[in-house]
């Protein structure tokens, strides 16, 4: 099948509307992408037709809704190439996910003196989970260091792995730069020296191929709202043998088998994660956003967007005054950039006003900031419905703000 | 139609003034105070711009105020603006500016404010209300100072 941006943009209603008088321009894809049309049909016919708690009534519409939530679970299963449907927990979100490992897995598990290792372009949510970690069980954080470029420098992430290390914790790609990190052969180091690995793959699964058998990591967190689904629904990926011997993270309904006042037991996997009512409708919805990214050809989209990253970056090599932050070879479609003598945050407001919308601040990534030497970035994420006019646009704009400050 | 008009009709425009932009490039009494009374840090958590504010006060007048840090050009003029609106006020009109000026930025940005002169430039913030924390971020961390209040000035 063919690309054609003009037929995926009908498919999204919000990229029709007017933001301050000019058609939107949505280049936070990194932050949150838009949703299409059948992923909100999802979740109206759900709710319309389905709506029922699930794995629990033995009536037709509780039966549906669980087939359906069930159907979504084996949807995610497929689309990162996991060995089972069961080792896919459905959450909130990669925050939640990290949260998940590093409580029921890393807090039952870690000793005095074990070492944990993230890299320095890690998102607050994939450092967070860690520090408190180490408070309570006395392990201590190491950071792998990254180039100019904004790539994890390997010799330096080899020389911090050692038999201490218990766990990794990278992304998979960077929210801040959009470099795409060498995530196999880091799991394979680690797995070298004993560390269970985890990789955020937030910024990944939109945007590059994910086949998690082939990366062999034994956990893989992904959040639905940065794959055209809604927010509030995500998912985290575990190797069915480590997740059978976790702990549970959260207790109540849902994740139990038999419950009595001396001792309850838990339900396998994946209930055993999924304590309480799921979020039914919207991992529903993150099931028909990958079958529609599946349709649409995975292959096509990330070679559309290198096109556009391609673009955007030629026009920004070119472009007096900018700085991009974060050149690394492998990266997605993110442009980081600071002007000259201008603070992001006056771009932001300028570019607004023109109807684009950008992030800018640090990204959640103080210690990645502090690392370039700059308070914060301007970020403009591209996404398959993006198009070069909206890049050109994008740096009239940007002209426009220089000129403001002559 | 004339350039004059043409420019004040743009709100962006009302939102950058030159003033603001002047200021904003060339902050005016940046760097710190040889004897320093009142102090405090100001810290806006959501984007990371962050200031410091020194102040001399004797005699319950301001004889000299500096501030220090990175922030937006907003931010920046209206710490630069507020170091030279203060000098030689005294402590209970300072305080009765900043209230003011928060209040400008806030409710009311059409009404009238004579007391803060040229600090009215500024009120076209009121129609950016993501900005609006960014040009009281410098307000903030004086009423800490003038409170002496240890803590950190925080705009959240
Ligand atoms: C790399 C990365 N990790 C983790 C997260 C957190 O995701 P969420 O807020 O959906 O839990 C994000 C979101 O910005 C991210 O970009």
């Amino acid at each position: 099948m063919s690309f054609n941006v003009d037929k995926i943009r009908a498919d999204f209603p919000i990229l029709q509307q007017q933001v301050n008088g000019k058609l939107l321009v949505y280049l936070d894809n990194a932050a949150t992408t838009q949703k299409p049309k059948v992923v909100l049909d999802a979740l109206i016919n759900y709710y319309q037709t389905t709506n029922s708690n699930v794995h629990r009534g033995v009536h037709t519409l509780s039966m549906q809704a669980t087939d359906a939530y069930e159907a979504a679970r084996t949807t995610c299963q497929k689309f990162i190439n996991a060995t089972e449907a069961r080792e896919i927990i459905f959450c909130r979100g990669t925050t939640e996910a990290i949260n998940l490992v590093a409580q029921a897995y890393g807090r039952n598990t870690l000793k005095t003196g074990d070492e944990i290792l993230i890299s320095q372009l890690e998102h607050h949510s994939n450092i967070v989970p860690w520090q408190l970690v180490c408070e309570q069980t006395g392990a201590i954080l190491k950071v792998a260091p990254i180039n100019e470029q904004g790539e994890i420098m390997m010799s330096e992430y080899q020389t911090l792995l050692s038999s201490k290390t218990k766990i990794v914790a990278i992304n998979h790609v960077s929210n801040s730069l959009g470099t795409i990190n060498p995530v196999k052969e880091m799991t394979m180091m680690a797995h070298a020296v004993g560390a269970k690995v985890l990789i955020d793959g937030a910024q990944a699964l939109a945007h590059v191929n994910v086949d998690v058998q082939d990366i062999n990591c034994d956990f893989y967190a992904a959040s639905g709202h940065k794959v055209y689904a809604p927010m509030g629904i995500g998912f985290l990926y575990g190797k069915a043998a480590i997740l059978e011997a976790m702990q549970p993270y959260q207790a109540g309904g849902e994740m139990i088998q038999t419950v009595s006042f001396l001792k309850s037991t838990y339900a396998p996997i994946p209930q055993k994660f999924e304590a309480g009512t799921p979020n039914v409708g919207d991992a529903i919805a993150l099931g028909a956003a990958l079958t529609y990214l599946t349709k649409i050809g995975r292959e096509n989209i990330h070679h559309y967007e290198h096109e556009l990253l391609d673009y955007a970056t030629q026009q920004a090599d070119n472009f007096p005054g900018l700085r991009i932050i974060g050149t690394a070879k492998d990266k997605i479609s993110i442009l980081a950039f600071v002007l000259d003598g201008i603070h992001p945050h006056d771009v932001g407001t300028i570019l607004d006003h023109e109807g684009i919308a950008v992030r800018t601040g640090h990204h959640c990534t103080m210690p990645l900031m502090e690392f370039f030497k700059v308070p914060a970035t301007v970020r403009a994420s591209m996404a398959f419905y993006n198009t070069k006019q909206e890049i050109d646009e994008l740096f009239c704009a940007l002209r426009k703000v220089q000129e403001m400050f002559e | 139609m004339s350039q004059l008009g043409e420019q004040l009709r743009d709100p962006l425009r009302e939102l950058y003034q030159e003033v603001i932009i002047d200021h904003a490039r060339n902050p005016r009494n940046f760097g710190t105070v040889s004897n320093v009374t009142h102090h405090a840090e100001g810290f806006n958590p959501l984007c990371g711009d962050q200031l410091s504010l020194e102040v001399e006060i004797e005699n319950n007048k301001i004889k000299d105020a500096k501030f220090k840090g990175t922030g937006c050009a907003i931010s920046t003029a209206s710490a630069s603006l507020m170091t030279q609106f203060l000098k030689d006020k005294n402590v209970g009109e300072a305080e009765q500016i900043v209230k003011e000026f928060i209040d400008m930025l806030t409710q009311s940005p059409k009404i009238e404010h004579p007391n803060l002169g040229k600090l009215t430039v500024l009120a076209g913030v009121h129609d950016y209300p993501a900005r609006v924390k960014c040009a009281t971020l410098a307000w903030h961390t004086l009423d800490a100072a003038l409170k002496r209040e240890a803590k950190i000035a925080s705009t959240e």
